[in-house]
């Protein structure tokens, strides 16, 4: 089967939803977001088959490729996306309290499909192997978050995060098509891997033009990742956004810029004079982003923003994996630790989700007596606060052992010992949240209600990282 | 494969599974106290002292990539702290009173600090020792802030930090030791390691060994890493106390012995030096701030950080008089300080109070609770027929026949044994002697159910009192031969 099929799939399943919804007549739109993950958990199976990567020569070998990190990426994005869309039944109240129509749930259906397309955008992104793929692929999931972070349109708080994610984000598809260009003026190819064969032929003095356009590059993909010195959208954006769309950019959006990342700088690592440099240039990249996220996040009051910047700290253990991305061992680590991260992430924004609903607000003091409102809940946030925090038995835990053993192998001691310290910071942050749930007197007594499906998600993803941190061999056997 | 050992972590995590869908929480942990203390006696008398050695092993591979695998099994040593973990436990879950607020929650913490601490004890390979230490840390957490007293959150706070800050020191510790070995042969494996460091092939980095002094030691509380102890105990409920001081704190004593003795036989000497200085710091410097506290609860919690000054003393002597000591003490210490906060926490729940300048004389109206604290302090102090005083007259031998280094950090150690009967006898006369003020008049004595939850502590330190040979020949069988 060509590797390009599992896309197209995705991408017919969204037309096909955006008709249902126009000529249905049921005010309910839930079913959408079903429709959709059943879908998407169908096209999951079709990835199981066996793939072929495109014959050499043919015209689809100079965009795509089919190998093992694409092949774990694209499964890795239809999960996120599957999680995603089974959040937003739970957040129906939220959107027909922001978008009234009327007619009854007009206007809400997209919010269901249009991940659909993003989900296509980032999976074609992963498997890219030309600049001009990647930025193509990459603006059709851009655009369409663009869309989706301000789908509250009568809520300010989404509309400027909508407005500052449209900004930056322009600019960073600025830098990242310059960056282009300054590469295709340098080497004459815009393919990733043509690059080690094209730069090896050049001239001493065009060298700097070619880290120009790199760094340029760079600077794009730190936007994407959440990492330093791109990553002060993070926070305002998160906490603007529909909360199912927040825990799909900290989850998936990030993902594919670190595949995209990997593969460029997998590509360089070919030419010792750039590997040196660069190598040195994501270890100072790494420390800032691990000292930013995590020490930002200390003194944050809101859930949403808090997860932010522990999304920015994880971009930091993750750029330690990838400073280590000589070793063998570095992309195993690193796709373990977002398998870990996926599950983790979102069982917090699950939980998130619900329990700002029933408080009606993201502060951390909204999770006051918790534990008394809903066991269920705390139990779940606990859980998936020990597993960012670190904590061993879970997925968070192998994931940081996997990426710190690396890193001591390649020789970043410094690193390692800054991520030292800056897991002791995560001790704190974390701790606040398990503090406000069990230490505090609730405001109200009343039980929290869940709903069924949302039980199922938080009981999944509970298992998931349960089940990675114990037993981890399966998943790490299947990204060798 | 023996699945007893397994069984001993998998009955609390069950009991607490079904505490948190509804079972009586109370029940469920008695029942799962009580058998684990049930298997571990039973797995004591059944070891083989002739042949020696791990025993009831059982293996389950977990990350074959990278050589580590979950493995459990039992020397005497590990089945003296498997049988400190339960006793410890029985009497912790037996004695805490009738929880107002979220009883399930307590006892699940419970369950899990227990569970956590066996499968540390338990387990063969380096990883999964680290592992279960660190489950304790989050219900510790939760107990402090929750059910403590006096400025808990503090506390808490301040445990947490360092323990999480110790722990992770410890990690790139353990990571050090795996990455020095060659990478054809690299394992977590106890029973591996030792035969490599006896077979000379494999010659970790002194360094490695002050990174793992440092990180087992601020779980230990060594001196200058002990601050976050007395408040922590101080503040915890009066279970907690006991499950942490008592048993959770001799962890870091237990990976020093498993790992730096075996493996860094000469960075240990090396060290030495500044082990002793530490040392004596625990004990001088520890000693004189114990004398000058104010209230029960501080007192008792800055001598278990001072008497592990002299399992220190013990690891230091470096023979094996010292070291067999050294983990008597192990074992004594962690009832005898847990029976100690047992009393502190039911004294604290009849008066609200444990300063001295308040407290007086009760005695006359608690007898039974003055003669239990009685027995726990002089077993504190280490007067002979308890265990205490074995642990304590072999770690002194030990120490002697070092060597001249040892003059000073001994004559330290005995002068030690002074100070803390001191501020014993203290803590007794002006809690339970002398005029009683008349508003304790009222007090009741303490509960048949609490006594003997302590007497189950109690009954073991005079056994090996009296009969020390029972755990020498036990714990020796860790050491090599």
């Amino acid at each position: 089967m060509n590797s390009l099929f599992l896309e197209i799939a995705v991408v017919l399943l969204g037309i096909v939803l955006l008709l249902v919804e126009a000529f249905s007549d049921r005010s309910n739109k839930d079913y959408l977001a079903y429709l959709g993950a059943v879908g998407l958990a169908g096209i999951l199976a079709l990835s199981f088959l066996p793939q072929s990567a495109p014959l050499a020569g043919s015209p689809e070998a100079a965009f795509i490729t089919c190998d093992i990190l694409s092949v774990f990426f694209v499964r890795f994005l239809l999960v996120a996306t599957i999680v995603t869309l089974l959040m937003i039944p739970g957040y129906r109240s939220v959107l027909e309290l922001y978008l009234p129509s009327e007619r009854a749930g007009g206007g809400i259906g997209e919010f269901a499909i249009l991940p659909l397309f993003v989900c296509a955008g980032l999976m074609w992104m992963v498997s890219s192997v030309d600049f001009i793929m990647i930025f193509v692929s990459l603006e059709l999931a851009t655009i369409t978050l663009y869309v989706l972070v301000t789908y509250l349109r009568q809520n300010t708080a989404s509309l400027e995060a909508g407005t500052k994610f449209l900004i930056l984000g322009a600019l960073s598809t600025g830098f990242i098509v310059y960056g282009i260009s300054w590469i295709f003026g340098v080497t004459a190819t815009t393919n990733i891997l043509a690059l080690p064969d094209a730069i090896s032929g050049l001239p001493e003095s065009s060298l700097y033009s070619l880290l120009f356009g790199i760094a340029m590059i760079l600077v794009a993909l730190s936007f994407k990742t959440g990492a330093f010195p791109f990553q002060f959208w993070i926070p305002d954006v998160y906490q603007g956004a529909p909360t199912p769309i927040t825990s799909y950019l900290s989850v998936a959006s990030k993902a594919a810029g670190f595949v995209v990342l990997i593969r460029f700088l997998l590509s360089l690592e070919a030419i010792p004079v750039l590997a040196n440099k660069l190598n040195a240039v994501i270890t100072l990249l790494a420390a800032l982003t691990l000292l930013f996220g995590n020490f930002a996040a200390i003194p944050q009051t809101n859930m949403k923003r808090l997860l932010g910047y522990s999304s920015v700290a994880h971009a930091g253990y993750l750029l330690m994996g990838i400073a280590s991305l000589a070793s063998l061992l570095a992309i195993p680590a690193i796709g373990f630790y977002f398998a870990g991260y996926l599950a983790m992430t979102v069982l917090a924004f699950v939980v998130l989700q619900v329990v700002s609903q029933a408080t009606g607000g993201d502060e951390i003091s909204r999770f006051n007596g918790l534990s008394k409102r809903s066991p269920f809940l705390a139990g779940a946030m606990l859980l998936s606060a020990a597993s960012l925090a670190g904590i061993p038995f879970t997925a968070g835990f192998i994931g940081k052992l996997l990426i710190f053993e690396v890193a001591l192998k390649q020789g970043h001691y410094g690193l390692v010992i800054l991520g030292c310290v800056t897991v002791a910071a995560g001790f704190y942050y974390y701790f606040k949240v398990i503090r406000a749930m069990y230490w505090q007197q609730p405001s109200e007594e009343t039980a929290i209600p869940v709903t069924a499906t949302t039980k199922w998600l938080i009981f999944v993803l509970g298992a998931g990282i349960l089940i990675f941190g114990i037993y981890p061999a399966p998943l790490l056997a299947a990204l060798r | 494969m023996s699945l007893l050992l397994i069984l001993l972590i998998v009955l609390p995590l069950a009991a607490s599974v079904l505490i948190m869908l509804g079972a009586n929480p109370r029940v469920m942990a008695l029942g799962a106290a009580v058998l684990n203390l049930l298997i571990s006696i039973m797995l004591f008398a059944r070891y083989d002292l002739a042949a020696g050695g791990w025993q009831f092993l059982s293996e389950w591979k977990i990350l074959p990539q990278l050589g580590i695998n979950m493995t459990l099994g039992a020397d005497g040593l590990t089945l003296t702290m498997l049988l400190l973990a339960t006793l410890v436990t029985l009497s912790a879950i037996w004695i805490a009173p009738k929880i107002e607020k979220r009883e399930g929650v307590y006892y699940v913490c419970l369950l899990f600090i227990s569970a956590g601490v066996i499968g540390a004890f338990a387990s063969l390979d380096v990883l999964f020792l680290y592992s279960f230490h660190e489950l304790a840390l989050i219900p510790t957490f939760i107990m402090i802030g929750v059910w403590g007293s006096g400025d808990r959150q503090a506390a808490a706070w301040k445990a947490t930090i360092y323990l999480g800050l110790g722990s992770f020191v410890l990690l790139i510790g353990l990571l050090g030791l795996y990455l020095s070995i060659p990478a054809a042969s690299r394992t977590l494996d106890l029973r591996q390691l030792d035969q490599m460091a006896v077979a000379g092939t494999f010659h970790p980095s002194s360094v490695i060994y002050l990174i793992l002094l440092v990180g087992f030691g601020s779980l230990v509380s060594l001196f200058p890493f002990h601050s976050w102890a007395p408040p922590a105990y101080a503040c915890a409920p009066a279970p907690t106390a006991m499950m942490h001081a008592g048993v959770l704190k001799k962890f870091g004593l237990y990976g020093l012995i498993r790992i730096a003795l075996p493996l860094f036989p000469d960075a240990m000497h090396q060290f030495n030096g500044l082990l002793l200085l530490l040392v004596i710091g625990n004990i001088l410097y520890i000693g004189y701030v114990t004398v000058a506290q104010k209230r029960l609860d501080w007192t008792i919690g800055y001598s278990s950080v001072m008497h592990m000054g002299y399992i220190f003393l013990g690891l230091a002597s470096l023979n094996i008089i010292g070291v067999n000591g050294a983990m008597i003490l192990m074992f004594a210490h962690g009832l005898s300080v847990a029976a100690a906060f047992a009393l502190c926490g039911e004294i604290r729940r009849r008066t609200g109070t444990l300063d001295y300048s308040e407290l007086g004389g009760i005695a006359k109206v608690t007898p039974v609770l003055g003669l239990l604290f009685g027995f726990a302090a002089m077993a504190s102090v280490g007067l002979p027929g308890f265990a205490n005083f074995a642990g304590e007259i072999l770690v002194f031998f030990g120490a002697t026949s070092y060597g001249p280094a040892m003059i000073l950090p001994v004559i330290v150690g005995v002068w030690g044994v002074v100070i803390s009967a001191i501020y014993m006898l203290r803590a007794y006369r002006s809690t339970f002697w002398g005029p009683m003020i008349a508003r304790w008049d009222s007090l009741t004595d303490i509960t048949p159910t609490a006594t003997w939850s302590v007497i189950l502590l109690l009954v073991p330190l005079m056994i090996v009192g009296f009969y020390p040979q029972l755990l020498v020949k036990m714990v020796t069988t860790a050491l090599p031969r």
